[in-house]
Protein backbone atom coordinates (compact mmCIF):
# COMPACT_ATOMS: atom_id res chain seq x y z
CA UNK A 1 0.00 0.00 0.00
CA UNK A 2 1.43 3.45 -1.11
CA UNK A 3 -0.54 5.59 1.77
CA UNK A 4 0.85 5.66 4.53
CA UNK A 5 -1.59 4.14 7.52
CA UNK A 6 -2.70 0.74 8.30
CA UNK A 7 -6.74 -0.16 8.45
CA UNK A 8 -7.86 -1.16 11.77
CA UNK A 9 -11.03 -3.09 11.26
CA UNK A 10 -13.19 -4.88 14.08
CA UNK A 11 -17.20 -6.17 13.13
CA UNK A 12 -20.24 -6.95 15.19
CA UNK A 13 -22.09 -9.57 13.29
CA UNK A 14 -25.63 -10.16 14.63
CA UNK A 15 -26.96 -13.87 13.40
CA UNK A 16 -30.45 -14.80 13.70
CA UNK A 17 -30.42 -18.65 15.14
CA UNK A 18 -32.55 -21.41 13.58
CA UNK A 19 -35.15 -21.35 16.16
CA UNK A 20 -39.21 -22.15 15.94
CA UNK A 21 -39.85 -20.02 18.36
CA UNK A 22 -38.91 -17.03 19.46
CA UNK A 23 -35.88 -15.87 22.62
CA UNK A 24 -38.56 -15.75 25.44
CA UNK A 25 -42.14 -16.65 24.45
CA UNK A 26 -43.84 -19.10 21.88
CA UNK A 27 -44.59 -16.90 19.10
CA UNK A 28 -43.30 -18.50 15.65
CA UNK A 29 -40.05 -16.40 14.04
CA UNK A 30 -41.10 -17.23 10.70
CA UNK A 31 -40.15 -14.74 8.08
CA UNK A 32 -42.55 -12.72 6.13
CA UNK A 33 -45.79 -13.40 7.89
CA UNK A 34 -48.23 -10.51 7.58
CA UNK A 35 -47.65 -7.54 9.79
CA UNK A 36 -48.16 -7.85 13.33
CA UNK A 37 -49.43 -11.60 13.05
CA UNK A 38 -46.57 -13.18 14.99
CA UNK A 39 -46.61 -11.15 18.90
CA UNK A 40 -48.03 -11.92 22.65
CA UNK A 41 -47.73 -10.20 25.64
CA UNK A 42 -44.18 -10.78 26.32
CA UNK A 43 -43.18 -9.59 22.77
CA UNK A 44 -44.81 -6.55 22.49
CA UNK A 45 -43.90 -5.80 26.31
CA UNK A 46 -47.07 -5.70 27.68
CA UNK A 47 -46.57 -5.15 31.47
CA UNK A 48 -46.55 -8.12 33.84
CA UNK A 49 -45.78 -10.47 30.92
CA UNK A 50 -42.57 -12.93 32.02
CA UNK A 51 -40.00 -13.68 29.72
CA UNK A 52 -39.25 -17.36 30.05
CA UNK A 53 -35.74 -18.85 28.26
CA UNK A 54 -35.73 -20.98 25.18
CA UNK A 55 -32.97 -23.92 25.59
CA UNK A 56 -32.82 -24.75 22.03
CA UNK A 57 -31.68 -20.73 21.07
CA UNK A 58 -29.40 -21.27 24.02
CA UNK A 59 -27.98 -24.76 22.72
CA UNK A 60 -27.56 -22.91 18.94
CA UNK A 61 -25.92 -19.81 20.90
CA UNK A 62 -23.12 -22.10 22.52
CA UNK A 63 -22.51 -24.55 19.49
CA UNK A 64 -21.53 -21.18 17.61
CA UNK A 65 -19.55 -19.86 20.14
CA UNK A 66 -17.82 -23.61 20.20
CA UNK A 67 -17.16 -23.71 16.74
CA UNK A 68 -15.78 -19.89 17.18
CA UNK A 69 -13.17 -21.75 19.78
CA UNK A 70 -14.56 -19.31 22.23
CA UNK A 71 -14.17 -20.43 25.44
CA UNK A 72 -17.87 -21.21 27.29
CA UNK A 73 -19.03 -19.08 30.42
CA UNK A 74 -20.22 -21.40 33.10
CA UNK A 75 -21.96 -18.80 34.77
CA UNK A 76 -23.94 -16.47 32.45
CA UNK A 77 -26.48 -13.62 33.54
CA UNK A 78 -29.18 -11.07 31.42
CA UNK A 79 -29.44 -7.86 31.26
CA UNK A 80 -31.34 -4.98 30.35
CA UNK A 81 -30.06 -2.21 27.83
CA UNK A 82 -32.14 0.90 27.88
CA UNK A 83 -33.18 2.83 24.88
CA UNK A 84 -35.84 4.90 23.68
CA UNK A 85 -36.98 3.26 19.77
CA UNK A 86 -41.16 2.62 18.70
CA UNK A 87 -39.84 -0.53 17.36
CA UNK A 88 -38.72 -2.24 21.31
CA UNK A 89 -42.12 -1.55 22.91
CA UNK A 90 -40.41 -2.59 26.53
CA UNK A 91 -37.63 0.38 26.32
CA UNK A 92 -34.84 -2.47 26.87
CA UNK A 93 -33.80 -4.75 24.76
CA UNK A 94 -32.54 -7.86 27.15
CA UNK A 95 -29.04 -8.76 26.18
CA UNK A 96 -25.49 -9.28 28.08
CA UNK A 97 -23.21 -6.94 29.55
CA UNK A 98 -20.44 -7.98 31.34
CA UNK A 99 -21.22 -11.51 32.28
CA UNK A 100 -21.83 -13.05 28.14
CA UNK A 101 -22.02 -16.64 27.52
CA UNK A 102 -18.53 -16.77 25.56
CA UNK A 103 -15.45 -15.42 25.03
CA UNK A 104 -12.20 -15.27 23.72
CA UNK A 105 -12.31 -16.77 20.63
CA UNK A 106 -10.99 -17.24 17.03
CA UNK A 107 -11.92 -17.57 13.28
CA UNK A 108 -9.16 -18.27 10.72
CA UNK A 109 -9.90 -16.95 7.17
CA UNK A 110 -8.10 -16.99 4.02
CA UNK A 111 -5.98 -14.12 3.50
CA UNK A 112 -6.44 -12.00 0.84
CA UNK A 113 -2.79 -11.27 -0.07
CA UNK A 114 -2.08 -14.85 0.15
CA UNK A 115 -4.23 -17.40 -0.97
CA UNK A 116 -2.36 -19.98 0.33
CA UNK A 117 -2.18 -18.60 4.29
CA UNK A 118 -4.51 -18.06 6.75
CA UNK A 119 -5.15 -15.30 9.31
CA UNK A 120 -6.24 -15.64 12.98
CA UNK A 121 -9.48 -13.06 13.71
CA UNK A 122 -9.91 -13.26 17.96
CA UNK A 123 -13.58 -13.17 18.71
CA UNK A 124 -13.99 -11.05 22.14
CA UNK A 125 -17.38 -12.14 22.48
CA UNK A 126 -20.50 -14.04 21.58
CA UNK A 127 -23.50 -13.29 23.18
CA UNK A 128 -27.66 -13.71 23.03
CA UNK A 129 -29.93 -10.74 22.79
CA UNK A 130 -33.43 -10.68 21.22
CA UNK A 131 -34.17 -8.51 18.10
CA UNK A 132 -36.25 -5.50 17.77
CA UNK A 133 -39.13 -5.09 15.53
CA UNK A 134 -39.26 -3.04 11.94
CA UNK A 135 -39.84 0.66 11.58
CA UNK A 136 -41.28 0.91 7.94
CA UNK A 137 -41.25 4.54 7.03
CA UNK A 138 -44.09 5.71 4.88
CA UNK A 139 -42.59 7.70 1.82
CA UNK A 140 -45.76 7.76 0.44
CA UNK A 141 -47.69 9.54 3.21
CA UNK A 142 -45.01 11.79 3.14
CA UNK A 143 -43.74 11.18 5.98
CA UNK A 144 -45.99 11.77 8.29
CA UNK A 145 -45.82 8.59 10.17
CA UNK A 146 -44.06 5.56 10.67
CA UNK A 147 -45.34 2.11 10.67
CA UNK A 148 -44.07 -0.69 13.06
CA UNK A 149 -44.45 -4.38 13.16
CA UNK A 150 -43.49 -6.47 15.50
CA UNK A 151 -43.29 -10.07 14.22
CA UNK A 152 -39.57 -9.98 14.79
CA UNK A 153 -39.42 -8.42 18.20
CA UNK A 154 -37.50 -11.48 20.23
CA UNK A 155 -36.16 -12.70 17.57
CA UNK A 156 -33.11 -14.78 18.85
CA UNK A 157 -30.23 -13.19 17.83
CA UNK A 158 -26.07 -13.97 18.75
CA UNK A 159 -23.90 -10.98 18.84
CA UNK A 160 -20.67 -11.91 17.85
CA UNK A 161 -17.88 -9.21 18.29
CA UNK A 162 -14.63 -9.53 16.44
CA UNK A 163 -11.47 -7.89 17.43
CA UNK A 164 -9.94 -5.02 15.57
CA UNK A 165 -7.79 -7.18 13.83
CA UNK A 166 -8.64 -7.25 10.04
CA UNK A 167 -6.50 -4.95 8.11
CA UNK A 168 -7.95 -4.43 5.04
CA UNK A 169 -11.58 -4.37 3.54
CA UNK A 170 -10.99 -7.66 1.43
CA UNK A 171 -10.21 -9.32 4.72
CA UNK A 172 -13.39 -8.09 6.34
CA UNK A 173 -15.19 -9.97 3.57
CA UNK A 174 -13.25 -12.73 3.74
CA UNK A 175 -14.29 -12.61 7.54
CA UNK A 176 -17.87 -12.61 7.03
CA UNK A 177 -17.66 -14.91 4.03
CA UNK A 178 -15.58 -17.74 6.53
CA UNK A 179 -18.12 -17.08 9.28
CA UNK A 180 -21.43 -17.43 7.16
CA UNK A 181 -19.79 -20.84 6.15
CA UNK A 182 -19.17 -22.01 9.54
CA UNK A 183 -22.66 -20.58 10.45
CA UNK A 184 -23.91 -22.49 7.40
CA UNK A 185 -21.84 -26.22 8.41
CA UNK A 186 -23.11 -25.57 12.17
CA UNK A 187 -26.58 -25.63 11.28
CA UNK A 188 -26.94 -22.53 13.74
CA UNK A 189 -28.19 -19.78 11.17
CA UNK A 190 -29.45 -19.63 7.65
CA UNK A 191 -27.20 -16.19 7.61
CA UNK A 192 -29.63 -14.99 4.92
CA UNK A 193 -28.59 -11.19 4.53
CA UNK A 194 -31.86 -10.34 2.42
CA UNK A 195 -34.02 -11.66 5.28
CA UNK A 196 -32.33 -9.93 7.85
CA UNK A 197 -30.75 -13.06 9.46
CA UNK A 198 -27.22 -11.49 9.02
CA UNK A 199 -26.25 -7.94 9.94
CA UNK A 200 -23.18 -6.37 10.23
CA UNK A 201 -21.66 -3.31 11.69
CA UNK A 202 -18.11 -2.32 11.37
CA UNK A 203 -15.52 -0.18 13.79
CA UNK A 204 -13.06 1.13 11.41
CA UNK A 205 -9.77 3.78 11.67
CA UNK A 206 -6.64 4.24 10.81
CA UNK A 207 -3.30 4.17 12.07
CA UNK A 208 -1.42 6.52 10.29
CA UNK A 209 2.45 7.14 10.18
CA UNK A 210 3.86 10.38 11.39
CA UNK A 211 6.98 11.74 11.89
CA UNK A 212 6.08 11.59 15.60
CA UNK A 213 4.60 8.18 15.83
CA UNK A 214 2.03 6.44 14.94
CA UNK A 215 -1.56 8.44 15.27
CA UNK A 216 -5.11 7.16 15.65
CA UNK A 217 -8.15 8.49 13.48
CA UNK A 218 -11.42 8.71 15.59
CA UNK A 219 -13.34 5.37 15.66
CA UNK A 220 -16.19 5.22 12.77
CA UNK A 221 -19.24 2.45 13.11
CA UNK A 222 -20.67 1.72 9.90
CA UNK A 223 -24.06 0.57 9.81
CA UNK A 224 -26.89 -0.26 6.49
CA UNK A 225 -24.61 -2.94 4.37
CA UNK A 226 -26.81 -5.14 2.89
CA UNK A 227 -24.28 -7.25 0.96
CA UNK A 228 -20.27 -8.50 1.74
CA UNK A 229 -19.76 -6.62 -1.14
CA UNK A 230 -21.38 -3.42 0.28
CA UNK A 231 -19.47 -4.20 3.32
CA UNK A 232 -16.11 -4.07 1.40
CA UNK A 233 -16.84 -0.92 -0.18
CA UNK A 234 -18.38 0.79 2.40
CA UNK A 235 -14.47 -0.05 3.85
CA UNK A 236 -12.70 1.14 1.34
CA UNK A 237 -14.90 4.58 0.67
CA UNK A 238 -14.21 5.04 4.59
CA UNK A 239 -10.89 4.34 4.82
CA UNK A 240 -10.34 6.98 1.60
CA UNK A 241 -12.72 9.61 3.41
CA UNK A 242 -10.74 9.40 6.91
CA UNK A 243 -7.55 9.78 5.04
CA UNK A 244 -9.28 13.20 3.54
CA UNK A 245 -10.64 14.25 6.78
CA UNK A 246 -7.20 13.60 8.76
CA UNK A 247 -5.53 15.77 6.17
CA UNK A 248 -7.76 18.69 6.56
CA UNK A 249 -8.81 18.21 10.45
CA UNK A 250 -5.74 16.63 11.90
CA UNK A 251 -8.42 15.24 14.40
CA UNK A 252 -7.53 12.10 16.39
CA UNK A 253 -9.02 9.76 18.36
CA UNK A 254 -10.65 10.86 21.53
CA UNK A 255 -10.91 14.61 19.95
CA UNK A 256 -14.72 13.57 18.58
CA UNK A 257 -17.62 11.55 19.86
CA UNK A 258 -17.58 8.21 18.11
CA UNK A 259 -19.20 8.81 15.26
CA UNK A 260 -22.11 6.60 13.34
CA UNK A 261 -22.13 6.40 9.49
CA UNK A 262 -24.73 4.44 7.25
CA UNK A 263 -24.21 3.48 3.93
CA UNK A 264 -25.74 4.61 0.71
CA UNK A 265 -25.90 2.01 -1.32
CA UNK A 266 -27.23 3.96 -4.01
CA UNK A 267 -24.89 6.79 -3.58
CA UNK A 268 -21.99 4.28 -2.74
CA UNK A 269 -20.80 6.28 0.08
CA UNK A 270 -21.20 6.72 4.09
CA UNK A 271 -23.41 9.57 5.60
CA UNK A 272 -23.26 10.91 8.87
CA UNK A 273 -25.97 9.63 11.83
CA UNK A 274 -26.68 10.51 15.28
CA UNK A 275 -23.46 10.36 17.66
CA UNK A 276 -23.30 7.13 19.04
CA UNK A 277 -23.81 7.28 23.11
CA UNK A 278 -22.10 6.33 25.33
CA UNK A 279 -21.97 2.86 26.62
CA UNK A 280 -23.22 3.97 29.80
CA UNK A 281 -25.96 5.74 28.52
CA UNK A 282 -27.54 2.47 27.98
CA UNK A 283 -27.74 2.27 31.68
CA UNK A 284 -27.80 -1.96 31.67
CA UNK A 285 -28.63 -3.65 34.63
CA UNK A 286 -29.42 -7.00 35.39
CA UNK A 287 -32.64 -8.09 33.82
CA UNK A 288 -35.31 -9.38 37.32
CA UNK A 289 -37.37 -11.09 34.96
CA UNK A 290 -34.93 -13.73 33.89
CA UNK A 291 -32.40 -15.80 36.29
CA UNK A 292 -29.00 -17.11 35.47
CA UNK A 293 -27.67 -19.89 33.19
CA UNK A 294 -24.93 -21.95 34.51
CA UNK A 295 -22.71 -24.68 32.08
CA UNK A 296 -21.70 -27.75 33.39
CA UNK A 297 -18.09 -28.91 32.07
CA UNK A 298 -20.34 -32.15 30.77
CA UNK A 299 -23.04 -30.07 29.01
CA UNK A 300 -20.71 -28.03 27.30
CA UNK A 301 -19.09 -31.19 25.99
CA UNK A 302 -22.17 -32.74 24.94
CA UNK A 303 -22.82 -29.79 22.94
CA UNK A 304 -19.14 -29.68 21.59
CA UNK A 305 -20.01 -33.42 20.26
CA UNK A 306 -22.83 -32.21 17.81
CA UNK A 307 -20.57 -30.04 16.00
CA UNK A 308 -19.62 -32.19 13.18
CA UNK A 309 -17.00 -31.57 10.87
CA UNK A 310 -16.23 -27.72 10.45
CA UNK A 311 -14.99 -26.16 7.26
CA UNK A 312 -11.33 -25.93 8.06
CA UNK A 313 -10.55 -29.34 8.70
CA UNK A 314 -12.89 -30.31 5.77
CA UNK A 315 -10.71 -28.87 3.88
CA UNK A 316 -7.36 -30.86 4.78
CA UNK A 317 -9.16 -34.10 5.25
CA UNK A 318 -10.63 -34.07 1.54
CA UNK A 319 -6.89 -32.89 0.65
CA UNK A 320 -5.61 -35.66 2.35
CA UNK A 321 -7.99 -38.08 1.51
CA UNK A 322 -9.14 -37.70 -2.10
CA UNK A 323 -5.49 -36.47 -3.30
CA UNK A 324 -7.34 -33.19 -4.83
CA UNK A 325 -6.00 -29.83 -4.40
CA UNK A 326 -5.96 -27.19 -1.95
CA UNK A 327 -7.49 -25.20 -4.65
CA UNK A 328 -10.43 -28.02 -5.04
CA UNK A 329 -11.07 -28.29 -1.71
CA UNK A 330 -11.59 -25.05 -0.86
CA UNK A 331 -13.94 -24.61 -4.20
CA UNK A 332 -16.12 -27.71 -2.74
CA UNK A 333 -16.07 -27.13 0.72
CA UNK A 334 -17.07 -23.52 0.40
CA UNK A 335 -20.54 -24.39 -1.68
CA UNK A 336 -21.81 -26.46 1.72
CA UNK A 337 -22.15 -28.96 3.35
CA UNK A 338 -24.60 -30.85 0.71
CA UNK A 339 -22.41 -30.69 -1.96
CA UNK A 340 -19.36 -32.22 -0.07
CA UNK A 341 -21.51 -34.95 0.82
CA UNK A 342 -22.54 -35.47 -3.12
CA UNK A 343 -18.40 -34.92 -3.80
CA UNK A 344 -17.83 -37.73 -1.21
CA UNK A 345 -19.91 -40.41 -2.28
CA UNK A 346 -19.13 -39.93 -6.36
CA UNK A 347 -15.38 -39.97 -5.64
CA UNK A 348 -15.71 -43.11 -3.01
CA UNK A 349 -17.80 -44.89 -5.40
CA UNK A 350 -15.86 -44.18 -8.98
CA UNK A 351 -12.49 -44.00 -6.94
CA UNK A 352 -11.39 -41.42 -8.29
CA UNK A 353 -11.24 -38.43 -6.24
CA UNK A 354 -9.41 -35.87 -8.58
CA UNK A 355 -11.91 -36.84 -11.47
CA UNK A 356 -14.55 -36.28 -9.55
CA UNK A 357 -13.74 -32.98 -8.05
CA UNK A 358 -12.98 -31.86 -11.68
CA UNK A 359 -16.44 -32.96 -13.16
CA UNK A 360 -17.90 -31.58 -10.26
CA UNK A 361 -16.51 -27.92 -10.83
CA UNK A 362 -16.55 -27.84 -14.57
CA UNK A 363 -20.05 -29.84 -15.12
CA UNK A 364 -21.96 -30.01 -12.47
CA UNK A 365 -21.50 -26.39 -10.46
CA UNK A 366 -22.03 -24.79 -13.73
CA UNK A 367 -25.34 -26.39 -13.94
CA UNK A 368 -26.42 -25.16 -10.27
CA UNK A 369 -24.93 -21.86 -10.86
CA UNK A 370 -26.75 -21.17 -14.13
CA UNK A 371 -30.26 -22.20 -12.81
CA UNK A 372 -29.50 -21.12 -9.56
CA UNK A 373 -30.60 -23.97 -7.68
CA UNK A 374 -28.83 -26.07 -5.06
CA UNK A 375 -27.09 -29.51 -5.07
CA UNK A 376 -29.87 -31.12 -3.55
CA UNK A 377 -32.47 -29.90 -6.56
CA UNK A 378 -29.52 -31.07 -9.17
CA UNK A 379 -31.79 -34.11 -10.53
CA UNK A 380 -28.16 -36.78 -11.42
CA UNK A 381 -27.43 -38.28 -8.14
CA UNK A 382 -24.03 -38.97 -6.97
CA UNK A 383 -24.46 -42.68 -8.03
CA UNK A 384 -25.09 -42.01 -11.17
CA UNK A 385 -22.68 -39.45 -12.10
CA UNK A 386 -20.30 -41.94 -10.72
CA UNK A 387 -20.74 -44.39 -13.01
CA UNK A 388 -20.32 -42.25 -15.55
CA UNK A 389 -17.25 -41.58 -14.85
CA UNK A 390 -16.25 -44.73 -13.75
CA UNK A 391 -17.12 -45.68 -17.82
CA UNK A 392 -15.52 -42.59 -18.82
CA UNK A 393 -12.02 -44.30 -16.86
CA UNK A 394 -12.67 -47.56 -18.12
CA UNK A 395 -12.16 -45.82 -21.65
CA UNK A 396 -15.59 -46.58 -22.89
CA UNK A 397 -15.96 -42.94 -24.38
CA UNK A 398 -14.03 -39.27 -23.90
CA UNK A 399 -14.29 -37.12 -21.70
CA UNK A 400 -15.98 -34.66 -24.01
CA UNK A 401 -18.40 -37.34 -24.69
CA UNK A 402 -18.89 -38.02 -21.07
CA UNK A 403 -20.16 -34.52 -20.42
CA UNK A 404 -22.80 -34.58 -23.44
CA UNK A 405 -23.85 -37.87 -21.77
CA UNK A 406 -24.06 -36.08 -18.32
CA UNK A 407 -26.00 -33.21 -20.25
CA UNK A 408 -28.59 -35.42 -20.95
CA UNK A 409 -28.42 -37.17 -17.70
CA UNK A 410 -29.38 -34.31 -15.98
CA UNK A 411 -32.14 -33.61 -18.63
CA UNK A 412 -34.04 -36.70 -18.91
CA UNK A 413 -32.79 -38.08 -15.37
CA UNK A 414 -31.88 -41.44 -16.92
CA UNK A 415 -28.64 -43.62 -15.53
CA UNK A 416 -25.27 -43.55 -16.83
CA UNK A 417 -26.62 -46.70 -19.23
CA UNK A 418 -29.90 -45.68 -20.22
CA UNK A 419 -28.35 -41.82 -21.44
CA UNK A 420 -25.44 -43.43 -23.21
CA UNK A 421 -27.59 -45.71 -25.14
CA UNK A 422 -29.70 -43.07 -25.89
CA UNK A 423 -27.09 -41.21 -27.36
CA UNK A 424 -25.90 -44.29 -29.51
CA UNK A 425 -22.73 -44.76 -27.85
CA UNK A 426 -20.98 -48.05 -27.36
CA UNK A 427 -17.87 -49.03 -27.07
CA UNK A 428 -15.80 -50.14 -30.07
CA UNK A 429 -14.14 -53.18 -29.04
CA UNK A 430 -10.33 -53.38 -30.55
CA UNK A 431 -10.56 -54.98 -34.39
CA UNK A 432 -13.23 -52.90 -35.56
CA UNK A 433 -10.96 -49.59 -34.44
CA UNK A 434 -8.03 -51.83 -36.23
CA UNK A 435 -9.68 -51.99 -39.21
CA UNK A 436 -10.93 -48.20 -39.06
CA UNK A 437 -7.50 -46.83 -38.67
CA UNK A 438 -6.18 -49.30 -41.93
CA UNK A 439 -8.79 -48.00 -43.90
CA UNK A 440 -7.65 -44.18 -43.10
CA UNK A 441 -4.01 -44.85 -43.92
CA UNK A 442 -4.70 -46.39 -46.50
CA UNK A 443 -6.85 -43.39 -47.97
CA UNK A 444 -4.57 -40.82 -46.22
CA UNK A 445 -1.12 -41.63 -47.94
CA UNK A 446 0.35 -37.98 -47.57
CA UNK A 447 -0.14 -38.10 -43.42
CA UNK A 448 1.23 -41.57 -43.39
CA UNK A 449 4.44 -40.01 -45.33
CA UNK A 450 4.74 -36.91 -43.00
CA UNK A 451 4.46 -39.53 -39.92
CA UNK A 452 7.24 -41.38 -41.01
CA UNK A 453 9.16 -38.13 -41.50
CA UNK A 454 8.50 -37.65 -37.36
CA UNK A 455 5.49 -35.40 -37.90
CA UNK A 456 3.63 -36.77 -35.46
CA UNK A 457 1.31 -33.83 -35.51
CA UNK A 458 -0.26 -35.04 -38.62
CA UNK A 459 -1.77 -38.35 -37.06
CA UNK A 460 -4.08 -35.65 -36.04
CA UNK A 461 -6.35 -34.93 -39.26
CA UNK A 462 -6.74 -39.28 -39.12
CA UNK A 463 -8.42 -38.85 -35.75
CA UNK A 464 -11.26 -36.17 -36.99
CA UNK A 465 -11.97 -38.16 -39.52
CA UNK A 466 -12.01 -41.33 -37.80
CA UNK A 467 -14.78 -39.39 -35.44
CA UNK A 468 -16.76 -38.82 -38.46
CA UNK A 469 -17.01 -42.41 -39.53
CA UNK A 470 -17.64 -42.97 -35.79
CA UNK A 471 -18.24 -40.90 -32.95
CA UNK A 472 -17.84 -43.48 -30.52
CA UNK A 473 -13.96 -44.32 -30.83
CA UNK A 474 -11.44 -43.11 -28.28
CA UNK A 475 -9.23 -40.28 -29.89
CA UNK A 476 -6.32 -41.22 -27.97
CA UNK A 477 -6.88 -45.42 -28.70
CA UNK A 478 -7.16 -44.05 -32.63
CA UNK A 479 -3.70 -42.41 -32.40
CA UNK A 480 -1.99 -45.31 -30.65
CA UNK A 481 -3.16 -47.43 -32.87
CA UNK A 482 -2.10 -45.67 -36.25
CA UNK A 483 1.15 -45.05 -35.38
CA UNK A 484 1.57 -48.54 -34.23
CA UNK A 485 0.56 -49.58 -37.91
CA UNK A 486 2.93 -46.49 -39.84
CA UNK A 487 5.69 -47.92 -37.64
CA UNK A 488 4.43 -51.29 -38.78
CA UNK A 489 4.57 -50.30 -42.30
CA UNK B 1 -24.32 15.16 47.86
CA UNK B 2 -24.33 11.65 46.27
CA UNK B 3 -25.54 12.91 42.94
CA UNK B 4 -25.20 16.48 41.21
CA UNK B 5 -27.85 18.07 39.59
CA UNK B 6 -25.97 17.71 36.08
CA UNK B 7 -26.23 14.34 36.52
CA UNK B 8 -30.10 14.06 37.59
CA UNK B 9 -30.81 16.19 34.14
CA UNK B 10 -28.72 13.58 31.96
CA UNK B 11 -30.47 10.67 33.24
CA UNK B 12 -34.18 12.46 33.31
CA UNK B 13 -33.10 13.25 29.24
CA UNK B 14 -32.78 9.38 28.80
CA UNK B 15 -35.26 8.60 30.21
CA UNK B 16 -37.04 10.72 28.51
CA UNK B 17 -38.31 12.94 31.48
CA UNK B 18 -39.36 16.45 30.76
CA UNK B 19 -38.45 17.95 34.58
CA UNK B 20 -39.12 21.35 35.93
CA UNK B 21 -36.60 24.01 37.50
CA UNK B 22 -38.30 22.77 40.72
CA UNK B 23 -38.73 19.31 40.13
CA UNK B 24 -35.33 19.26 39.05
CA UNK B 25 -34.06 20.51 42.19
CA UNK B 26 -36.36 17.62 44.07
CA UNK B 27 -34.99 14.87 42.31
CA UNK B 28 -31.40 15.83 42.87
CA UNK B 29 -32.45 16.38 46.62
CA UNK B 30 -34.20 13.33 46.96
CA UNK B 31 -32.49 10.79 44.42
CA UNK B 32 -29.19 11.95 46.58
CA UNK B 33 -30.82 10.56 49.96
CA UNK B 34 -31.98 7.50 48.59
CA UNK B 35 -28.32 6.96 46.98
CA UNK B 36 -27.12 7.77 50.66
CA UNK B 37 -29.12 5.71 52.09
CA UNK B 38 -27.53 2.87 49.48
CA UNK B 39 -24.26 4.19 50.50
CA UNK B 40 -24.85 2.48 53.80
CA UNK B 41 -24.08 -1.07 52.66
CA UNK B 42 -20.32 0.41 52.04
CA UNK B 43 -19.70 -0.34 55.60
CA UNK B 44 -20.54 -4.24 55.37
CA UNK B 45 -17.34 -6.40 54.77
CA UNK B 46 -17.89 -7.77 51.46
CA UNK B 47 -14.43 -9.19 50.59
CA UNK B 48 -15.56 -12.63 50.23
CA UNK B 49 -18.79 -12.33 49.15
CA UNK B 50 -20.02 -13.50 45.64
CA UNK B 51 -21.67 -10.59 43.59
CA UNK B 52 -25.34 -11.82 43.26
CA UNK B 53 -26.89 -11.75 39.66
CA UNK B 54 -30.70 -12.11 40.82
CA UNK B 55 -32.64 -11.49 44.08
CA UNK B 56 -34.02 -15.36 43.71
CA UNK B 57 -31.63 -18.62 44.28
CA UNK B 58 -32.79 -20.04 41.05
CA UNK B 59 -31.12 -20.51 37.88
CA UNK B 60 -31.53 -22.28 34.83
CA UNK B 61 -35.20 -21.70 33.77
CA UNK B 62 -36.50 -23.15 30.26
CA UNK B 63 -38.98 -23.11 28.08
CA UNK B 64 -38.73 -26.12 25.13
CA UNK B 65 -38.36 -24.39 21.49
CA UNK B 66 -42.18 -24.64 20.86
CA UNK B 67 -44.66 -22.61 18.85
CA UNK B 68 -47.64 -21.25 20.49
CA UNK B 69 -50.07 -19.17 19.51
CA UNK B 70 -50.13 -15.55 20.85
CA UNK B 71 -52.55 -12.53 20.10
CA UNK B 72 -54.59 -12.04 17.13
CA UNK B 73 -53.70 -8.83 14.85
CA UNK B 74 -56.80 -7.31 16.81
CA UNK B 75 -55.90 -7.92 19.72
CA UNK B 76 -52.27 -6.92 19.41
CA UNK B 77 -53.20 -3.75 18.09
CA UNK B 78 -56.66 -3.02 20.45
CA UNK B 79 -54.63 -0.30 22.56
CA UNK B 80 -52.65 1.45 19.83
CA UNK B 81 -52.89 5.44 20.10
CA UNK B 82 -52.65 5.00 15.99
CA UNK B 83 -53.03 2.11 13.86
CA UNK B 84 -53.79 0.83 10.82
CA UNK B 85 -55.27 -2.06 9.41
CA UNK B 86 -52.00 -4.21 9.83
CA UNK B 87 -49.26 -1.59 11.62
CA UNK B 88 -49.10 0.63 14.99
CA UNK B 89 -48.28 4.16 13.78
CA UNK B 90 -46.21 6.34 15.56
CA UNK B 91 -44.75 9.67 14.91
CA UNK B 92 -42.06 9.90 12.06
CA UNK B 93 -38.59 8.48 13.12
CA UNK B 94 -35.80 11.19 12.27
CA UNK B 95 -32.93 9.41 10.83
CA UNK B 96 -31.89 5.47 11.57
CA UNK B 97 -31.56 3.76 14.29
Amino acid sequence: MSKPYEIIIGLEVHVQLLTESKLFCGCSTKFGAAPNTQTCAVCTGTPGALPVMNREAYRLAVKAALGLNCQIATFTKWDRKSYYYPDLPKGYQISQYDQPLSYDGYLDILDPENEEQTRRIGIIRAHLEEDAGKSMHDEVAGKADSRIDLNRTGTPLLEIVSQPDMRSPAEAKNYLTELKLLLNYLNVSDCNMQEGSLRVDANINLHIDTPGGKVATPIVEVKNMNSFRAVERALAYEAERQWEVWQETRQKLGDVPKQTRGWDEGAQITRGQRSKEESSDYRYFPDPDLVPVTMTEEAIEEIRRSLGELPARLRERLVEEYGITAYDSDVLVNQGRSLVDYFVTVADRCGDGKTAANWIQQSVLRTLNEGQIGIDRFPVSAEALADLIKAVLAGKMETSRGREVLARMTETGETAAEAMKGLGIAAVDESELEALCAELLAANPKVVEDVKQGKLKAAASLIGQAKKKNPNVNATRVREICLQLIEQM
Amino acid sequence: MAISRAEVEKVSLLGRLLLSEAELETMTAQMGQILGYVELLNEVDTEQVEPMAHAVEVSDVFRSDEVRSGLARDQALANAPQRDDECYRVPAVLGDS
